[in-house]
């Protein structure tokens, strides 16, 4: 059994004890564990079923690496699935509970999937591509959804995460990824040098494998001499330190994003979040991630109770918690006897180390046969029995790829296991570095001549100490004194022959997440797939959440051997970021809930709020859709505010309006080239319609431009198109027209804007107290005067989105509130209401006027919709030119801007409804065009639609049909896109 | 229009709205300012360009990435051929007069933008760290010296921050986006959240 050792535990504090539940039982644990040590502290060795055939499943590992022991964390709003238990603290009151089984861990419904394996041949490598492929239609409706839910790991969480998350950026010469001895040598080094360095570590300790393995180091335990040597980094001012913080991911240019894991040991500390995200720019990385023990691949070796022979010697020293008590170790190394020694000084009795090597006579294995130890090399577990757990392994002579010998049984509760080491090059391959096999140690290793390369073309990453695959604490620290034993070359070995049926290697698990063996790996193999990379797909090895820590090398060994094919010609997969998953809240950041996207604001906004605005997105802004008033829907207040602006007068926040200063001896040469139109032939004080288009001939904005001074205008653009129409006039000032002397200024901001529109707009004003005279004859249709309104200062647009009498008002934004009020208390008497952005379009509408991104898709050029009088036909360029005079853009069959009545005129045609050629019983109809904006027009009385229609400029009186559903069609007249007030009249008074 | 009301500041509104119970932030924030600011643009490196700056605002222009000071005067540098003055608000509009005077037919472009930006001040001793949990560029005292200034985005925003002394640095952004910028600050630097003990 597993237990807690009465006394030991390098990590733990047994003066604080933690309770914590594990599927709903109470557990006792010490501040410091792991909740996999402490589940095993209470002899919790049954921790998970496996993916796809629910075999019981137990702890391999002690850190990043563990495949096996993933549980539900937390609960409600802070649950969370997949949690690996060997890398989460643990803390009191944490409630924990195992996954993937049905009605319990002990009783799981879904291990009939491995019953069902021993007897079909089901769930091997491709089954689910061979086996459900007829009928067709049955695998989206049936076959997958029942396969996904039999299948899955862990559950989604269904509540809002409570927590907070959040970015931190930091710049540094030198990033060293990994706290053990290699990387606490590196910092050191490079600090000493005056560089700034950031050093991290994933758990949350210093110290890595030093704290466990023994060695000394200039006359130190390995513990004392972490903890003199992080004391003297910490003195540093130009080092920080951090632990909790896994370096995930190395990026182009030096960028390598941290994931410090910040209070998930202190859960719910107000104001503190919960994970934080480093992204660094570091000149140099370091990666100083270590190495990975390998399982060994045996019969049932997946069995609980059997674990890393690390793991198993890591529990005993950091945690005080003996794994098993009666124990073998399986190795192919001398490292391994470490375990052995360690376990039997803890109490547990050693029932034999064996060692596949004909011989084993390094220090450790001589330390070992002194302590009493039996040692039996050249032998191998054929297969390892028991239920839940391991309780006897059979063994016998490995020769080559066959088990002979005697049938011999060991009975036994901890199986530690020890294939070599694969050094951590994760940080060393995501951008590019490359591995070289080293063939007497067993394991790819960095090639320092091909690392990844920065902007300058020059390394930016190096490893160290067990991650460049130098292994022993002597060759990793050449400068100290280490005491440590020597040993001796481990021998490759990548599966362990057994006996009967265990022959085949179908129990022979390679990838214990996956539920991935050996017989899968060769059956890929004899199925044709040569590339590694295929093979994972195919068997979906190394494809879990922990990406093959544990099983990628002893994979593709395998994969190699069943090609004939040496390891290095086969190679690894390709490394990708994270090394291992990080949260989604970390990505985010603060990024969520009201910080999740910024929202531009006019001055006014608050008056909205506190008015009754039904608040509509456009671009970044919000502006009300409509004002409503107690009782109102929406319907009935856009009704009642186009009415009243027809009627009487309206007011509408135009702050939103594109505002874009051009200033300059060329400012006109500049504007006839960006607008369809002439613009440097506008007079000081007049405004002008103008359309852009980009270099295909499309429309892509329109808006007012004013001339405000001899060499200067004011370009206004739609409200969300002022930042792309700033970009597009700098673009092509700074890359194509440089020799043209222009300056421009994104004004947007600057200016709070007004539009009073209605028979009473001049009254008003007049009204509020202006100092420049209104009427007709001094302030034309599109002119434009500066001044004061009831005392502030202004400049006045007589222009017209709406066809009536009305005056756009820009005022400095810091004066637009009180502006709003002044007219809105001047105009109280002639009736002015406010009136927001569906009244704007429906008014704009009954006038014919389009709307960019309703009349405009980014394929729809002015010509089409019969803008002939802004396109310039004098000038000799504009932008979109060339492309207009393009066979396509000239064809008489385009489909060009046309309004739409429909028959039954109360009833409002759907907006985007397809026209169609000819009305057909079946959905496949040609169509010849679509409705682009569809009101129902409360000045006119009926509905009212624009559309585009193939031809359209040429079929005014036409009836077309809409389809609007199967076998559905609605009847619509081409009429005059100009419904209301086509001579302009209302508008010039 | 010096003799108009007092215009009102971008989040006059929003920070009187502020709960009183809000725990003291990590950073003092304070976004009530009210300045007078001048976009100007054309040739940094000429001379009339540098008498134009000094007729303005009485400073000398800044070199690449910095700003500088007097009082509530500053000159911060924006782009190699922009720069951002300060002054007061009610002065903006005679100190543009005296650029376009002084600049003559020089092509230039000077603007009163006063009303354009949001500008909060922050100080303490760990605005640097606050600001880099948003700004990609190093907030650290080796990475942003007093006197550095930046165009940057953080939040989302658009953003121009620079420090005038240890602990005192000023932020602007589009006014538009106040809001959303203050509130960004203020749950940023919330107790709790520092990174740096």
């Amino acid at each position: 059994m597993a237990e807690r050792l009465a006394q030991g535990g390098l990590l733990i504090d047994r003066s604080q004890p933690v309770s914590f539940t594990f599927n709903g039982e109470t557990l006792q644990g010490f501040e410091g564990d792991t909740v996999a040590s402490a589940l095993l502290a209470n002899d919790q060795v049954l921790v998970g079923r496996s993916f796809k055939y629910h075999r019981p499943r137990g702890i391999v590992a002690s850190g990043a690496e563990e495949p096996n022991a993933l549980l539900g964390i937390g609960e409600g709003p802070r649950f969370e699935p997949n949690q690996r238990a060997t890398t989460t603290e643990l803390h009191d009151g944490m409630v924990t509970r195992s996954q993937n089984h049905w009605p319990s861990l002990e009783t799981d419904v879904g291990a009939l999937n491995a019953w069902l394996a021993d007897k079909l041949p089901v769930f091997s490598a491709g089954f689910y591509y061979k086996t459900f492929l007829f009928p067709r239609i049955a695998w989206k409706h049936v076959y997958e959804p029942f396969i996904r839910t039999a299948a899955g790991l862990g559950q989604a969480p269904s509540e809002k995460d409570p927590d907070s998350y959040e970015h931190f950026h930091w710049h540094c010469e030198v990033l060293v990824a990994g706290g053990g001895i290699a990387g606490i040598a590196a910092a050191r080094k490079a600090a000493d040098e005056g560089k700034r360095v950031l050093l991290v570590e994933q758990t949350a300790d210093w110290g890595g494998r030093a704290l466990v393995d023994g060695d000394q180091i200039d006359g130190q335990p390995g513990p004392d001499w972490i903890a003199a040597q992080i004391a003297a980094l910490q003195a540093m001012p130009n080092v920080t330190l951090r632990t909790r913080a896994m370096a995930a991911g190395q990026y182009d240019h030096g960028y390598v994003l941290v994931y410090e894991r910040v209070s998930d040991h202190r859960p719910g500390l107000p104001g503190t979040p919960r994970h934080r995200l480093w992204r660094v720019r570091t000149s140099e990385t370091v990666v100083a991630t270590g190495a990975i023990e390998r399982p060994l691949t045996f019969a049932n070796n997946d069995l609980p109770g059997v674990m890393l022979a690390s793991a198993a010697r890591d529990y005993v020293s950091l945690f005080g918690v003996l794994p098993g008590r009666k124990v073998v170790v399986y190795a192919n190394n001398d490292d391994a006897y470490r375990t052995a020694l360690t376990l039997r000084q803890a109490g547990a009795k050693i029932a034999a180390v064996l060692d596949v090597r004909a011989q084993a006579a390094g220090d450790l294995p001589q330390q070992a046969r002194e302590a009493g130890i039996l040692v039996r090399t050249g032998t191998g577990i054929a297969k390892a029995m028991g239920g839940k757990r391991v309780d006897e392994i059979q063994i016998g002579t490995v020769e080559g790829d066959t088990m002979t010998g005697r049938e011999e049984y060991i009975p036994c509760d901890l199986v530690c296991v020890s294939g070599g080491w694969s050094p951590v090059v994760h940080l060393w391959s995501h951008c590019g570095g490359k591995l070289t096999w080293d063939s007497e140690a067993a394991m790819f290793r960095p090639d320092a001549s091909r690392a990844p390369t920065g902007d300058n073309g020059e390394a930016m990453a190096r490893c160290a100490g067990a991650a460049d695959g130098v292994m022993h604490t002597a060759a990793i620290l050449p400068d100290a004194l280490v005491e440590a034993p020597a040993e001796e070359p481990l021998q490759p070995h990548w599966f362990t022959p057994s006996r009967g049926k265990y022959a085949h290697g179908t129990k022979h698990f390679v990838d214990f997440q996956n539920d991935v063996t050996a017989a899968d790996v060769r059956l890929a193999a004899r199925e044709g797939y040569e590339s590694v990379e295929h093979t994972k797909r195919y068997t979906t090895l190394g494809m879990a959440t922990d990406q093959g820590k544990t099983s990628n090398i002893n994979g593709l060994a395998l994969l190699a051997e069943a090609l004939g094919k040496e390891i290095p010609e086969v190679g690894t997969t390709t490394f990708r970021p994270p090394y291992t998953p990080i949260s989604m809240g970390a990505i985010t950041g603060s990024a969520k809930g009201a910080l999740f996207k910024a929202v531009r604001q006019t001055p006014m906004h608050s008056w909205h709020d506190a008015n009754g605005a039904d608040w509509e997105p456009v671009g970044d802004w919000y502006r009300p859709f409509c004002y409503r008033r107690a009782g109102e829907d929406r319907h009935a207040a856009v009704e009642r505010e186009v009415v009243n602006a027809r009627r009487n007068v309206g007011m509408l926040d135009a702050s939103t309006l594109g505002k874009i200063v051009v200033k300059g001896p060329d400012a006109g040469k500049f504007l006839d080239l960006l607008y369809t139109n002439m613009m440097s032939t506008l007079k000081q004080g007049r405004c002008r319609y103008g359309l852009m288009c980009t270099e295909n001939g499309f429309l892509f904005d329109d808006g007012v431009v004013v001339r405000t001074g001899p060499e200067e205008f004011l370009c206004h653009t739609t409200s969300g198109g002022s930042d792309r129409v700033h970009a597009w006039m700098e673009e092509w000032l700074q890359t194509e027209w440089w020799d043209l002397q222009v300056y421009t200024a994104n004004v947007t901001d600057q200016w709070a804007q007004i539009a009073v529109a209605g028979p009473n707009a001049r009254k008003v004003l007049e009204g509020a107290g202006c100092d420049v005279p209104l009427d007709k004859g001094a302030v034309k249709f599109m002119d434009y005067v500066e001044g004061t309104l009831a005392g502030y200062p202004v400049r006045i647009f007589r222009i017209s989105f709406s066809g009536e009498l009305s005056y756009e008002i820009a005022t400095p934004a810091g004066y637009g509130m009180v502006l709003w009020d002044a007219l809105r208390a001047s105009g109280e008497p002639h009736g002015i209401m406010p009136y927001g952005t569906e009244a704007l379009h429906i008014m704009r509408a009954e006038k014919g006027f389009i709307m960019i991104g309703d009349e405009t898709d980014g394929t729809v050029t002015p010509q089409d919709l019969g803008l002939f009088f802004a396109i310039s036909k004098k000038k000799t360029d504009y932008i979109g030119k060339r492309a207009q005079q393009r066979a396509d853009l000239i064809r008489h069959d385009r489909k060009q801007l046309v309004g739409l009545m429909a028959e039954d005129k109360q009833v409002v045609l759907p907006d985007g409804a397809h026209a169609v050629k000819r009305r057909r019983e079946h959905i496949a109809m040609a169509t010849i065009g679509h409705v682009t904006s569809t009101y129902y027009s409360p000045t006119l009385g009926h509905s009212i639609a624009m559309g585009l229609v193939e031809s359209g400029l040429s079929r005014r009186g036409e009836w077309i049909d809409f389809s609007t559903g199967p076998g559905e069609f609605m009847r619509a007249q081409i009429v005059d896109p100009v419904f209301y007030d086509p001579q302009g009249e209302k508008q010039n008074v | 229009m010096s003799e108009a009301a007092t215009p009102v500041a971008p989040l006059a509104v929003s920070s009187a709205e502020e709960p009183v119970h809000a725990p003291q932030p990590l950073i003092g924030i304070d976004p009530t300012g009210v300045y007078g600011m001048i976009t100007l643009r054309g040739d940094l490196a000429s001379d009339i360009f540098a008498a134009a700056v000094d007729e303005a605002v009485g400073l000398p222009v800044p070199s690449t990435l910095t700003v500088v000071s007097d009082g509530d005067a500053r000159v911060v540098w924006m782009s190699p051929d922009e720069v951002l003055l300060f002054t007061s608000y009610g002065e903006a509009d005679a100190a543009v007069a005296r650029i376009d005077e002084q600049m003559g037919a020089e092509h230039h472009m000077a603007l009163n933008v006063s009303d354009a930006r949001v500008v909060i001040r922050l100080t303490g001793d760990r605005v640097g760290e606050v600001l880099a949990k948003g700004a990609p560029c190093d907030c650290s005292d080796h990475g942003f010296p007093i006197g550095t200034a930046r165009r940057t985005h953080m939040a989302g925003l658009a953003v121009a921050f620079w420090r005038l002394d240890t602990d005192i640095w000023e932020i602007v952004a589009l006014r538009s986006y106040a809001g959303h910028l203050l509130a960004w600050l203020e749950q940023t630097a919330q107790p709790g959240a520092e990174v740096f003990s």
